[in-house]
């Protein structure tokens, strides 16, 4: 508030043109003037700051929801702590709850996501702001940035109706079955990939032409100006965008939800059937379920470690980005 | 004999062969990996469309030729009462009777009449449309073998019907219109919630916000890192205020509607309100930044208010920037599921929305619902409603690119 009365006080400049001579009606007009802007002002600078603040309000209503109803999970008959990070089994009706298979299914579709994103990502990236011809890029950009506009339900779909049967025809419909991590991860993989691509080409692009050229007039290659020159100037965005992709990867539910499995299993096969975290929250909410029961506080303890492990990875990407931002501006 | 001399050039030489060798080597692996990027959304879409489309073996019950020797549509209304009234059982005739006499109908209502209760279509199988063009003469041999009364067609499962048609028990007859409504009535209720505070966020953080100030800083900070939050938390957090908490405003008891639940499109809209909100206020805040400051100046000079200045001279400029931004935000709102899933869009409606307060569904959750049915002609809808949210986005899409393309010639 204190930024609008100040720059009020500028722009109406009272201070230097006070009006020594002028009557008292001048003074009185001038004054009512700047009141009334003064007000409406006000009250637009505050409902201004409240929109910002809605913001705020967001992740307090995330937290604090969250943390009660965990709270109130945890206090549940059977459910502690210790059990529900150390235990294997996920069965609310016979009263285990350890979150473990629900975590390793996750981590699987993860990691299998980012084999596909990470490399192709980051080649596509280099090509993209390397290689490719002004013409070439203003083709392929857009067409990247429609991969990453289609609808995760879609991808979910394509998972399902192509990536398994794909992969039940390489391997053999006796060992891959319908429901498996390997075609969940490798569809979220391509979902992801745009997302690689074009923060690490950002990164890319933000290391100065001097280095390149530097590169080149001491003889080397383009591929040698790319991998032993830019690559390192870039790398702390990259990681970055390497950081997001995966918490982008933990965080999806449809492609999971459609084509991972449900029901939780403990397993370290990519071709069996495993539910992951977002996948259970899906299932468990979009059936009919009654409120404050064990099954309904479960999603929110496991929505919660969604959102602390995510927001975490958030806050780690931003501090390299801003640390890589500082070298080069 | 001569010393041998070494030669330097030929030396460099080969070493340079193999240096470049290596770089074109990686130039095309580079290259190939944008492909598969590219190559995978031709699949992607390819797929869709073999679902989309191809050959279907319909079984009727009862054989229209048994019913009458002309086609059916061909005959006028007395004689499909005839047909009506010879094949149906006495009870369901008196119940069709109750509801409208058979004598005041229409030819076209008594032939839907006729499909629907006496010859009873169903499709039993389907093929793709890449089936359906290169193994025709298969497909032809197992229907004629699984299906003996059956009869082979092409199907185009986005048709207007499809568009125009409400839930059903059976694919054939399925559409997505509820669906499609629910969809739109819920962004409608998003952008009304969402604009107005994301353009006044971004309008303080821009313009009012002294950034030295730690609560600034720390509205900025969770804006950015609320933008990468998974969105089925939303999902979770809308269950919880929305649909729990403020369940009197939003099943519309308040407001005198006899509502039963907070699972209704308003808690959807205001969810994925919160959804986008950080999208679009970074978005406009980027439009606004643009703003070249000559023209704040410029507007100070001239002795006009803070306000002025935004409303008059800031606001029009980034308009563009913030309208594209904006619809990008929205294209968003349209394909996320998760959190409707947890919000609690119902699965199967067939009415249309008619209020905020109506129970809901909408097209992602349509297509969720459709691909995880165990029965494969589900498949076929499902392909078919993908179809349609493409093309809805696409359009979308293509409006924020133009528009965008009249802001950078503005510019």
């Amino acid at each position: 508030m204190s930024t609008t009365v100040r720059h009020m006080g500028k722009s109406l400049s009272t201070t230097r043109f006070k009006p020594v001579n002028s009557g008292n009606s001048a003074l009185a007009i001038s004054q009512q003037l700047r009141k009334k802007h003064h007000l409406g002002e006000t009250i637009i600078h505050v409902l201004l700051f409240l929109s910002g603040a809605i913001s705020i309000l967001t992740t307090i209503g995330i937290v604090f929801e969250l943390t009660k109803e965990s709270l109130l999970f945890f206090s549940s008959d059977g459910v502690n702590l210790i059990e529900f990070f150390t235990t294997t089994a996920w069965q609310p009706t016979i009263g285990n709850f350890g979150v473990l298979p629900l975590i390793n299914a996750t981590v699987m579709t993860s990691f299998f996501a980012m084999i596909i994103a990470i490399p192709l990502g980051l080649a596509a990236a280099i090509y993209l702001s390397e290689y490719a011809s002004h013409k070439a890029r203003s083709v392929l950009k857009p067409l990247l940035e429609i991969l990453a506009g289609v609808p995760t339900v879609v991808y979910g779909y394509f998972a399902l109706t192509f990536m398994t049967p794909m992969l039940r025809s390489i391997f053999g419909t006796d060992t891959v079955e319908v429901y498996n991590t390997l075609s969940a991860g490798l569809v979220m993989g391509i979902m992801i990939l745009p997302l690689v691509s074009s923060m690490s080409e950002d990164a890319l692009s933000a290391v100065p032409s001097g280095l390149r050229e530097a590169a080149y007039g001491v003889g080397a290659t383009k591929l040698e100006t790319a991998i032993h020159v830019v690559l390192p100037a870039a790398i702390s965005g990259i990681i970055a965008s390497f950081i997001i992709a995966i918490s982008r990867a933990i965080g999806e539910t449809m492609i999971v939800a459609l084509a991972a499995g449900s029901g939780p299993a403990f397993t370290f096969n990519p071709f069996k059937a495993a539910e992951t975290m977002t996948g259970y929250i899906a299932r468990i909410s979009g059936g009919d379920l009654s409120y404050d029961t064990p099954d309904y506080n479960s999603i929110f303890a496991i929505g919660l470690l969604l959102f602390l492990v995510s927001f975490v990875l958030n806050i780690i990407s931003r501090r390299i980005t801003r640390r890589f931002r500082e070298v080069y501006e | 004999m001569k010393p041998a001399r070494p030669n330097p050039l030929t030396a460099e030489q080969s070493g340079m062969v193999i240096r470049n060798r290596t770089a074109g080597l990686w130039k095309s692996v580079f290259f190939f990996a944008t492909l598969i990027a590219i190559i995978a959304l031709a699949t992607l879409i390819l797929n869709t469309c073999n679902q989309a489309f191809g050959m279907v073996a319909t079984v009727s019950r009862t054989d229209p030729a048994t019913l009458s020797e002309k086609p059916l549509d061909q005959l006028n209304s007395t004689e499909l009462m005839d047909i009506l009234r010879k094949h149906i059982t006495t009870t369901r005739l008196k119940t069709l009777e109750a509801q409208q006499p058979l004598e005041t109908r229409t030819q076209q209502e008594l032939l839907d009449l006729v499909q629907e209760r006496i010859v009873q279509p169903k499709i039993e199988a389907s093929w793709t449309l890449f089936d359906s063009i290169f193994h025709r003469a298969e497909i032809e041999k197992i229907a004629a073998e699984e299906y003996p009364s059956g009869v082979l067609s092409f199907r185009a499962w986005l048709n207007p019907d499809f568009i125009l048609n409400s839930m059903a028990s059976q694919a054939e007859d399925s559409g997505v219109r509820p669906a499609l409504l629910g969809s739109l009535y819920m962004i409608a209720i998003t952008i009304l919630f969402a604009f107005p505070i994301g353009v006044g966020a971004a309008i303080y953080l821009e313009e009012y916000a002294d950034k030295k100030r730690w609560y600034n800083r720390v509205i900025q900070t969770n804006i950015d890192n609320l933008a990468g939050v998974p969105s089925i938390v939303y999902g979770i957090l809308g269950l919880a205020i929305f649909v729990r908490l403020l369940s009197p405003l939003t099943s519309g008891e308040l407001f005198g509607v006899d509502g039963g639940n907070g699972r209704t499109i308003l808690s959807a809209g205001l969810t994925m309100g919160l959804l986008i909100l950080p999208i679009l206020i970074i978005n406009a805040q980027e439009a606004i930044r643009s703003v070249p400051s000559s023209l704040r100046q410029a507007s100070y000079g001239l002795g006009a208010t803070k306000w002025q200045t935004i409303w008059n001279h800031i606001l029009p400029y980034a308009l563009p920037g913030i309208l594209t931004g904006t619809i990008l935000a929205i294209s968003r709102a349209i394909g996320e599921t998760a959190p409707l899933i947890v919000v609690g869009a119902s699965t199967f409606i067939s009415s249309d929305p008619n209020s905020p307060f109506s129970k809901f569904t909408a097209l992602p959750i349509q297509i969720y619902d459709w691909t995880s049915r165990p029965q494969d002609v589900f498949r076929n809808s499902a392909a078919a409603a993908i179809l349609v949210l493409l093309i809805t986005l696409l359009s979308i899409n293509a409006i924020a690119i133009f528009m965008r393309n009249r802001f950078s010639k503005r510019i």
